[in-house]
């Protein structure tokens, strides 16, 4: 049942599948990034450059305070550069206003954050179908794509499970397809294991390997854990607002099980 | 992009709907808010028809004559005496002659007289009226007789009751034939009057009806007397034939009465022609007011449940940072919050409004089953108070649903 729903959206993804187009999904070029407190200008980003390609499986490492909250902040576009340009996608991102910032978010960008941040008293698929809600998606398309979204994270019979009534690993699985329902050019994962027990914590690992490389998929971790940069093809370490390390993961760890991921 | 209203609509219901204690008490006061203004609005208008009623009922065309002047104030009619002015029968005689078309005229001379039949009293009002009395006033006589000619001339101790009377005096007896003591002379139930309810001028059948001169020259002798010696009126009745003539009427009888009474042309009136249109108006006048100003105040307390739903969409703006924080990121507009939450806001009072409809036309039927009239619940007062309430929950969300709209969906997100 998961194969025939990963060949769909394959399918429906092929032109991310393909090769690796040259125009990188991300492109950030001398960004910097300053907070004003009061007086005192704090610098968090003192130029980053950095490009992602499409298809990539990507870990920004950094201890807390080395600025990748703030570039990842910058990345989902849910904040602005101070200087320096911002291309996600194509699209010039520091000139947006609020308004197009959200459009942004919704139909380029699928967040999964550390704490789930699911909709409380809300079932699964009503979860899921919230960012179509905004990108204007009729109900029933939305309530398709949601179950197929649900279904390729392995909770096709729990749809109407609510959010209360998941385990945390059941309940980052709902939170994935939201980010994938909308079928992003990215998806931004802030430590997404780091509410969850070992053994959930691989079995979210595995989800996103598995969505990068069978559907393509770009997925781009945020953490201060080396074990899930492990899991990734590529490492970018930031300290003190600058990237100081970018190198290739010659040998990845697999998260999924030999057998396929149980339904749940 | 944006949300569609219906999405919002059912968002907000399923929103509510998960803190449903929350969502109710704050909609309770909406309700009571919206549910005070119908009800008084119904009650109010059920006061006015019932009042325009009564006066159509006690005869048409009508015109009273009372001693003293009434004051017409903004507040209404009110009643002060000249110390020596009366109505007399000679006033009665002269205005009946010369006045043209009067159909029908009658007089009454009006106290209170304390009714004894065995161990039973009452005390009521005693109206000593001419025959015709009960033809100009609409209002007849259900069993026995009305006061007659023969009575008046024969200054005969014969009395017809109200039916509170009856009631009083008589719980388990026909009354007709007994004998009472009315100011312990005794007198003969001829007749019974039809029930006229209670009104606004109060129990109208906690009355009694004697001849006129009986009542003049026996039971209220001193009472009735000028000191010209002349038996004096409470009321002089004219019954215009037509609307059309009742204003050279009033006129002609003005002219009669300040030239029987002597007074200078620069003398103020000492009786009052009251018209039955002119007291519908001062009635109305005064229903309107009191209306109004009850609508005002139940309108208050709309204004506090609009305060409650600012207060309680403000604590939920809080509560829900995160996901706000969250909406933003997966994708909702500045505006497309405002409107999540705006639409919360009138949803919850919307409800309490309809809520408040049904309380409110409840209490307007559940209190007049006690009176004698009927509510009206108009449907202008439902769609103002549908309007009203939407009105009342925009005005009172949009603050609460701005601050949803403006936070920063980063610190949204972190917010713990």
């Amino acid at each position: 049942m998961i194969e025939a729903t990963v060949q769909s959206n394959r399918q429906a993804t092929g032109l991310k599948n393909g090769k690796a187009t040259p125009m990188p999904v991300i492109d950030v070029q001398d960004v910097t990034k300053i907070y004003k407190m009061g007086d005192i200008e704090v610098p968090a980003l003192r130029g980053v450059t950095l490009q992602i390609y499409p298809g990539e499986l990507v870990a920004i490492m950094g201890p807390s305070g080395s600025g990748k909250s703030t570039l990842m902040n910058i990345l989902g576009c849910l904040d602005q550069p101070t200087s320096g340009t911002y291309k996600l996608d194509g699209v010039d991102v520091e000139k947006l206003n609020d308004n197009q910032l959200a459009e942004i978010r919704n139909r380029k960008i699928g967040f999964v954050f550390q704490s789930f941040n699911l909709l409380r008293r809300t079932s699964a698929i009503d979860n899921v179908e919230q960012p179509l809600i905004y990108a204007g998606v009729k109900a029933r398309e939305r309530h398709e794509r949601a179950r197929a979204a649900l279904e390729s994270v392995g909770l096709g019979n729990r749809l109407k499970h609510h959010s209360n009534e998941l385990s945390g690993g059941q309940q980052q699985r709902v939170a994935i397809a939201r980010a994938l329902v909308t079928n992003p050019a990215i998806i931004l994962a802030d430590e997404p294991t780091g509410n969850l027990d070992s053994k959930s914590g691989a079995e979210i690992m595995c989800i996103f390997q598995r969505l990068n490389m069978e559907q393509g998929n770009t997925v781009i971790f945020v953490t201060h854990d080396p074990r899930i940069a492990a899991h990734t093809r590529r490492i970018i370490r930031i300290s003190d607002g600058r990237i100081v390390g970018d190198e290739p993961v010659d040998d990845p760890v697999i998260a999924c099980p030999d057998e396929p991921l149980p339904v749940m | 992009m944006n949300m569609d209203v219906v999405e919002a609509v059912k968002l907000a219901l399923r929103t509510l709907g998960a803190n449903r204690l929350r969502a109710f008490l704050t909609m309770i006061g909406i309700s009571i808010g919206i549910g005070a203004v119908i009800a008084l609005l119904a009650i109010g208008s059920g006061v006015q028809q019932y009042i325009n009623d009564q006066f159509t009922s006690s005869g048409t065309n009508l015109l009273g004559i009372v001693p003293g002047r009434i004051q017409r104030g903004p507040g209404g009619g009110q009643n002060t005496f000249a110390p020596s002015s009366f109505l007399t029968m000679g006033d009665y005689r002269a205005v009946v002659a010369g006045t043209s078309n009067v159909e029908a005229h009658a007089a009454d001379f009006t106290s209170v007289g304390n009714f004894a039949y065995e161990s039973r009293t009452s005390q009521v009002q005693v109206s000593g009226v001419t025959p015709s009395f009960s033809r100009v006033r609409n209002w007849r006589a259900i069993s026995g007789r009305f006061v007659e000619e023969a009575d008046n001339n024969s200054r005969a101790r014969v009395v017809v009751l109200g039916q509170t009377v009856v009631n009083d005096l008589f719980p388990e007896e026909d009354p007709l034939g007994k004998q009472v003591k009315i100011n312990g002379l005794p007198f003969r139930v001829i007749g019974v009057m039809e029930s006229k309810g209670s009104s606004f001028l109060g129990d109208q059948d906690a009355i009694a009806f004697v001849p006129l001169s009986t009542a003049q020259e026996r039971l209220f002798q001193r009472q009735a007397q000028a000191r010209t010696g002349e038996r004096v009126l409470s009321t002089i009745y004219l019954q215009a034939t037509s609307d059309a003539a009742r204003p050279q009427i009033e006129a002609t009888a003005r002219d009669i009465l300040r030239e029987r009474h002597r007074l200078g042309p620069d003398d103020a009136d000492d009786f009052s022609i009251i018209s039955q249109t002119e007291l519908l108006n001062t009635f109305g006048a005064v229903t309107s007011v009191l209306t109004l100003f009850l609508g005002a105040i139940a309108a208050i307390s709309l204004l506090v449940g609009g305060i409650g739903i600012m207060n309680i969409m403000l604590v939920s703006v809080t509560e829900r940072t995160r996901e706000i924080g969250l909406r933003k990121a997966i994708g909702a507009t500045p505006a497309a919050i405002l409107g999540q939450f705006l639409i919360e806001a009138i949803v919850l009072s919307f409800i309490g409004g309809v809520f408040g409809i049904v309380l409110g036309v409840g209490i307007a039927f559940g209190v007049t089953r006690f009176v004698d009239f009927s509510a009206i619940v108009q449907p202008g007062a439902i769609i103002l108070a549908v309007g009203f309430s939407v009105a009342v929950g925009l005005f009172f969300g949009i603050y609460p649903a701005r601050r949803a709209s403006k936070l920063n969906p980063i610190d949204a997100l972190r917010f713990e």
